[in-house]
């Protein structure tokens, strides 16, 4: 379930009593109700599912799935296997 | 199943909806299922987007038809009118014939303002002179209000074909080469993005354009060239799994390689659309023998309208009649026709 | 694209895969809960990387795929009645009902629109003031939020010709049923990642813990999945059984607050029937009392609804992980995207629908 895009937002008002805000997605925007995580500001990402941001998104936490992955060790380049054929 | 006397029934459907006019295995099984055998026609010619007749005298002319329904009317980048002289302009270029004169017929909806009809006459005599073909006849006619969503154009396109050409879907072999002359998707995104529902900003605009001078510069550069495809309704997918039945040949696309402009992956993203499934209105997908490929993509790519073109897969022994995709993240999966209209997902 | 680009790189994927065959020495079933997680997998083929212990079976969290047929039924007659708007995510237009689907219902002159946001509702129903618009809304508990947003606004702005046909469900209720399944065979779970931004993981905790079973809440992207996937592993190899977020970027322990308050506000939990497992108790939310009033169900009298499923559909055996599309004999003859039989083969992320879209005639190998 849950289609939700990571966005960044470029600004934030409140509009009738609900905090909306234009979220650009790369070279498409679109207005996104901030109205759950309404400490944002503008500069920062968060996660659009349905129009509605449903969290900010930490980009130490993206980071740290990568230093994990160092830690591993396994730093060589292995070239990408292709499965034999489809299934 | 039913008898021969009457039509099988395409998908679970026994009325048209939209998808059958999506591009996609709808649009192909009511072609293959209603339309070839109610009207006797070869069940094992390729289906190809413009034939080609001899006339007596031995010279070639080829002949293509086709419908604009295209809604809004008024497109970022482009308008109804641009588009239906450019779409029959490029069936006529891709199948490697010259195109020369166009016929077309309007079916207008009442009430449908002059000053819109004049915009969209004036986009066409535009694309006309840019194109070089000639718009030769026409025919109105008026619908009422309701009937119409403001304006169809049904067009038939003329060209020559020069002597000695012989392209065609079926002639792919393994071994040869995809390729694209740009960015994929726009025109489907352009569409999309200013449809009441989902609308999202964005700058993108469709790609409608007139191929037919990419295509000689091509066709120049690499004679050899099988066959082409203007990547319109259904998108990438559509035209390379036509080519793999076509021809009975596997095809593999390498995501990677795929030219898809940020704005289309990103309202991609967020409709949860594929672009291999959407439309583009300017560009060419061409099969190359591969001792030619180079000689193609650089030719594409000295052409204004083939600057982002690339080498984006290849046709293989395996896999006969099926699309597959070497994903960025390094797995293979099919790349299947869509079933009907792209309708964005929240799931 | 930020966020995602990175989560897609074949290098990083491999290093993963590599990573979770060196940690496994023994067989197990890992379930993904997510729909989203399942089409991304397919997609991406990442359950033919995994070692040949390693078996994936996909959940039941596609609310598509699990909204009862006399649900969707009740949307198409909803959807027959003249005069009435029917806005509805993407997702639902071909999910085939008793007779046909919504898109068929609109070839036949019902006025069914596509929203991408439960706010484009609120729209149409401004602007079309002497109709009634029903909202068709549906989802997990992510979606909930934004549902019970639009039907609160709809109530302050005073949008009386605005009402929602509710159908939502929870995952917590879901895992338990399919734990406590006589044949069930999952180990551990890849719990629902955006679920949890707003729910948070407390809820999963007392499963883990009474069941035994290590649950990572896991992202949608490759890297997301196969981190996801070694970190369970590597709890199940160990004998652990504890929540684990993987996640991390966009899920917090405590959840969203604010989104949990609007949802408690207009929802409220109660029994729930799904497609395919029967009814779960507590497994839904439905309209509170007092806002009964935009309830589509009672605004809407549609007379009885008598449901026909297919006879040869096993959408509910695919659900709790117990079948794979392959094994059901409609797979790709009978039953195909274009003509489906059953909601797993409608869905984008239904797994019937995932394994042929992306080509998976077989399984992957064992």
């Amino acid at each position: 379930m849950c289609l939700g895009v990571p966005g960044r937002v470029v600004d934030a008002a409140l509009e009738d009593g609900v905090m909306m805000g234009r979220v650009d997605f790369g070279g498409v925007a679109r207005k996104v109700c901030l109205d759950h995580v309404r400490d944002v500001v503008p500069g920062e990402y968060v996660l659009v599912h349905v129009g509605f941001a449903l969290s900010k998104l930490d980009e130490a936490e993206a980071k740290r799935v990568f230093e994990l992955l160092a830690e591993l060790g396994q730093l060589e380049d292995i070239p990408p296997e292709v499965p034999e054929g489809f299934r | 199943m039913t008898g021969v006397s009457c039509p099988l029934p395409i998908g679970a459907y026994d009325h048209v909806v939209l998808g059958h006019g999506s591009g996609g295995r709808l649009s192909a099984d009511l072609v293959e299922r209603l339309f070839v055998p109610t009207l006797g026609l070869d069940r094992n010619a390729p289906l190809e987007d413009q034939a080609t007749v001899t006339l007596d005298g031995g010279a070639r002319i080829a002949i293509t038809t086709d419908s604009f329904v295209v809604s809004p009317i008024f497109f970022p980048g482009g308008d109804i009118g641009r588009l239906a002289i450019d779409g029959t302009v490029n069936d006529l270029a891709v199948g490697g014939a010259d195109p020369r004169w166009i016929a077309a017929a309007f079916v207008l909806e009442e009430g449908l303002p002059f000053a819109d009809l004049q915009r969209i006459v004036a986009s066409m005599r535009e694309a006309c002179r840019e194109a070089e073909v000639r718009l030769v006849t026409g025919d109105t006619k008026v619908v009422e209000r309701g009937k119409g969503d403001g304006i169809f154009i049904t067009t038939t396109g003329v060209g020559t074909v020069p002597a000695g050409r012989s392209l065609s879907i079926a002639a792919a072999r393994p071994g040869d080469r995809i390729l694209v002359s740009g960015s994929l998707g726009d025109h489907g995104v352009a569409i999309l993005s200013v449809r009441e529902g989902i609308a999202l900003e964005t700058e993108l605009k469709s790609d409608v354009a007139p191929v037919i001078g990419l295509v000689r510069a091509l066709l120049a550069a690499a004679p050899g060239t099988r066959a082409m495809r203007d990547p319109t309704r259904g998108g990438l997918a559509s035209a390379t799994n036509e080519l793999a039945v076509a021809s009975n040949i596997g095809v593999r696309l390498v995501e990677r390689a795929l030219p898809i402009r940020d704005e289309v992956r990103a309202a991609c993203e967020i409709w949860g659309l594929e672009p291999l499934h959407l439309a583009s209105e300017g560009r060419v997908m061409a099969i190359v023998p591969p001792q030619e490929a180079d000689r193609a993509l650089a030719a594409m790519r000295a052409h204004p309208l083939g600057r982002d073109a690339a080498i984006v897969g290849e046709c293989t022994a395996e896999h006969s009649g099926i699309v597959s995709l070497v994903s960025r993240a390094g797995g293979e999966r099919i790349v299947a026709m869509l079933a009907g209209e792209p309708l964005p997902r929240i799931c | 694209m930020k966020f995602i680009d990175e989560y897609r790189e074949a290098a990083t994927v491999n290093q993963l895969t590599s990573a979770i065959a060196a940690a496994t020495t023994r067989p197990w079933v890992v379930m993904e809960v997510c729909g989203g997680q399942t089409h991304s997998i397919v997609r991406y083929g990442l359950d033919a990387l995994l070692p040949a212990g390693v078996e994936l079976v996909h959940g039941p969290g596609c609310p598509v795929c699990v909204t009862p047929l006399e649900t969707i039924d009740r949307a198409h007659a909803i959807a027959g009645q003249p005069g009435v708007i029917l806005c509805s995510f993407g997702d639902m237009l071909r999910v085939p009902g008793s007779n046909g689907d919504l898109l068929s219902l609109r070839a036949r002159g019902a006025d069914v629109r596509v929203v991408y946001s439960p706010l484009d509702a609120l729209t149409v129903a401004a602007a079309n003031p002497t109709r009634q618009v029903v909202f068709f809304a549906i989802g997990f508990e992510t979606t909930a939020p934004p549902n019970a947003m639009a039907i609160a606004l709809a109530k302050r702005r005073g949008l009386s010709n605005f009402s929602a046909l509710v159908s939502h469900v929870l995952v917590p209720p879901a895992m338990k049923s399919i734990l406590d399944s006589d044949d069930n065979r999952v180990q551990g779970f890849l719990g629902p990642g955006h679920v949890c931004t707003v729910m948070g993981t407390s809820e999963y905790g007392p499963i883990a813990e009474h069941y035994r079973v290590p649950i990572v809440v896991t992202g949608f992207e490759p890297v997301d999945l196969l981190d996801g996937m070694l970190r369970c592993v590597r709890q199940l190899e160990a004998g652990r059984a504890d929540v684990e977020i993987q996640y991390g970027r966009a899920v917090r322990p405590e959840g969203n607050a604010a989104a949990r308050a609007i949802v408690e506000e207009i929802f409220e939990p109660c029994d729930r029937g799904w497609r395919g497992l029967g009814t779960i108790a507590m497994s839904g939310l439905r309209l509170r009392a007092e806002h009964r009033e935009l309830d589509a169900e009672t605004r809407f009298s549609v007379g009885h609804i008598a449901t026909r499923e297919s006879a040869v559909c096993i959408s509910g055996r695919i659900l709790k992980g117990l079948a794979k599309p392959c094994d059901c004999p409609a797979f790709g003859t009978q039953c195909t995207p274009e003509a489906p039989l059953g909601a797993t083969m409608v869905s984008s992320e239904g797994a019937c629908s995932a394994y042929y879209q992306y080509g998976r005639r077989k399984g992957p190998a064992a």
